[in-house]
């Protein structure tokens, strides 16, 4: 749901967040869910994984005389892998890494500033707290004795770091909160066909015979519009069947022979949204069913 | 039959202006897949006319249209236009060579306190390491994890010692191995030592001094054996580029968790946001020293067994990088 002015409490809850350019315009980003962070972590991990292996598959193979050598360029190579895979990533136009592309997220500054190589960098190198620090001591509670007991003291006070995006409302990691960026929505939607049809000439004759009351259009609103859209995509034949019933029960409507469902739809749409377009030029959104204006 | 449904102002609307998204949405697929190449004069000239007609779009249709296909979609649009437009441009050639001409030597420059302390730190640590194992070398197994001393305890003998300084022992995994292993624990330390640093300062001030403590150790058990001038030249080969580097690391944590611990006018959170980037820069230079720490002591130290080129090869890193950091530059805006 998009609309200009303040956000709702349920919406900030919901992780929408404004975000006014400087020519004025609210563009409402909408924060990443911590499910998609974490997938985007998994598959950039096994990505990094995979290119450890192609290395040491490619040193195998030309079968230094030297292991020491092999050892070295091993040890110089996964340091910079693991040093710059997240940084250089996130520092393109996309501000992505692979995993969060794939998942269709990416970094920002919060607020308006631009997002510089420095915070790209500051976030990445606190993911060694945030990430592999707790990993590391979990792995020692195993340990058993002292030292198993001092691991899992440890694990407590680092597992803090690894839960930090679940503990507040912006879901930061750690080191989001130290460089000042977030990670936000970047869905990159196609502009779907327009649902209206019934107003070309040669579908006009079809639809001719849906005519609607007033009474009958105005039952419904804006959410419920939405909601007939969103059907009217899927394309569901039951679904479809299953809405247009309960619409034609909701506003008394004559069902006569071979009328099809979707046609029905598709003309109580556009009569719905025509209705409540014009409404809004008036200054009038009507939110739903509910709410009589 | 005359026509019942007029045409609808939001699908006219859609229909005359969809031209312009389209374009919009080509263009930025250009400019997005190219990464970090600098934009064409046709692309620079388009980019902010279309970012504003697809602006205005926007907002006509969130007022107008009630098809959320067309506003999420444009939503979309904009932003990612926005993100472009106010998001860095520079190639990444120029921000390389900003980094090496400015931002990293001014972002030491105006961290010399917290380098001053961090340093002073870090020696103690391997002042009190050397002065304790040297008086009792039991002290020794407190300061020094098993793998990573690798044999050269306070029990081995004056030959295994020496070897571990100069050439390497096929039989024993060598000092290449040991080499890799003490480079990918330093850069390990460093970053932890600047991550950390939130925390006021504390656990980097308490990771410098273990770290300080394990190579004094280290030196005691060579000293004792008559090798403290080789082991000296070891050391300092890669040392006084990566040992230094761990100290700045510890610097940028110093310098953060001092900005969270006083942080004066401004709120805690504010005050270290202040400083995280200018931390940020530091640990990127640390990470190209380790680097380069690394190249030395992987190859450098194999190649080179003159104790005296060892020293002088140190000697010159080190009057490199200070050079290099605290040469006098211009400030920013010039």
């Amino acid at each position: 749901m998009s609309q200009s002015g303040h956000l709702s409490p349920d919406q900030i809850r919901q992780g929408r967040r404004h975000l006014i350019t400087p020519e004025g315009v609210d563009l409402q980003i909408q924060l990443a869910d911590v499910g998609a962070r974490i997938g985007a972590f998994a598959i950039d991990l096994i990505i990094m994984m995979l290119a450890l292996w192609a290395i040491i598959f490619t040193l195998s193979s030309l079968s230094l005389y030297d292991r020491e050598l092999a050892n070295t360029i091993y040890a110089l190579l996964a340091f910079i892998l693991r040093s710059f895979y997240f940084t250089l990533f996130e520092m393109s136009r996309r501000a992505a890494t692979p995993g969060k592309m794939l998942l269709k997220i990416r970094v920002a500054a919060r607020g308006k500033a631009r997002l510089s190589a420095a915070s790209v960098f500051a976030r990445n190198a606190l993911r060694e707290i945030g990430f592999f620090l707790p990993i590391g001591t979990f792995g020692g509670i195993g340990l058993g004795g002292i030292n198993g007991w001092i691991y899992l003291f440890a694990s407590l006070w680092v597992g803090i770091f690894l839960i930090f995006p679940l503990l507040n409302k912006d879901r930061l990691r750690v080191g989001d909160l130290v460089a000042g960026t977030w990670v936000v929505r970047a869905p990159r939607p196609m502009l779907a066909a327009d649902l209206i049809i019934t107003d070309r000439p040669e579908t006009e004759a079809i639809f001719a015979k849906f005519t609607f009351t007033p009474a009958q259009i105005d039952t419904y609103g804006i959410k419920e519009l939405h909601v007939l859209e969103d059907v009217l995509r899927a394309r569901d034949p039951d679904v479809l069947k299953d809405v247009a019933s309960r619409i034609r029960t909701k506003i008394d409507w004559t069902w006569e022979e071979g009328e099809n469902d979707v046609s029905f739809l598709q003309a109580y749409y556009a009569a719905l949204r025509g209705r409540l377009e014009s409404k809004m030029l008036m200054g009038v959104r009507r939110k739903d069913k509910f709410d009589k204006r | 039959m005359t026509r019942r449904t007029l045409t609808l102002k939001s699908k006219r609307f859609r229909e005359e202006r969809q031209e312009v998204w389209k374009e919009m949405e080509s263009l930025l697929q250009r400019i997005e897949s190219r990464s970090s190449r600098s934009l064409t004069d046709e692309e620079i000239i388009n980019l902010p006319r279309l970012y504003r007609a697809t602006l205005s779009s926007l907002s006509v249709a969130r007022a107008t249209s009630l098809d959320q296909s067309v506003v999420s979609y444009l939503e979309s649009l904009s932003t990612r236009a926005y993100y472009i437009i106010y998001g860095n441009q520079d190639r990444l050639r120029d921000r390389i060579y900003k980094f090496f001409a400015r931002d990293w030597p001014l972002a030491i420059q105006g961290a010399w306190k917290d380098i001053g302390a961090s340093c002073f730190i870090f020696t103690l640590g391997i002042l009190i390491g050397f002065v304790l194992v040297s008086g009792n070398p039991d002290w020794f197994y407190s300061f020094v994890s098993e793998d990573m001393a690798s044999g050269r305890t306070p029990a081995a003998s004056e030959e295994s010692l020496r070897d571990t300084i100069y050439g390497y022992d096929k039989a024993q995994g060598g000092l290449g191995a040991f080499a890799a292993f003490l480079f990918s624990n330093n850069s390990g330390v460093s970053i932890l030592a600047f991550a950390l640093g939130f925390a006021f300062a504390l656990p980097t001030v308490a990771l410098l001094l273990y770290n300080g403590l394990s190579i004094g150790a280290f030196i005691a058990v060579f000293t004792e054996k008559d090798l403290g001038f080789e082991i000296g030249g070891w050391l300092a080969i890669h040392g006084t580029t990566e040992l230094f580097a761990i100290a700045l690391a510890g610097a940028g944590g110093i310098l953060i968790g001092r900005a969270v611990a006083f942080p004066g006018e401004m709120t805690r959170m504010e005050s270290m946001r202040s400083k995280a980037e200018q931390a940020a820069i530091i640990l990127g230079g640390v990470i190209i020293m380790m680097f380069v720490a690394g190249l030395l002591e992987g190859f450098g130290r194999q190649l080179i067994q003159n104790d005296w080129l060892r020293y002088g090869i140190g000697g010159a890193m080190l009057v490199f990088w200070l050079t290099y950091f605290f040469l006098p530059r211009k400030a920013w805006d010039q």
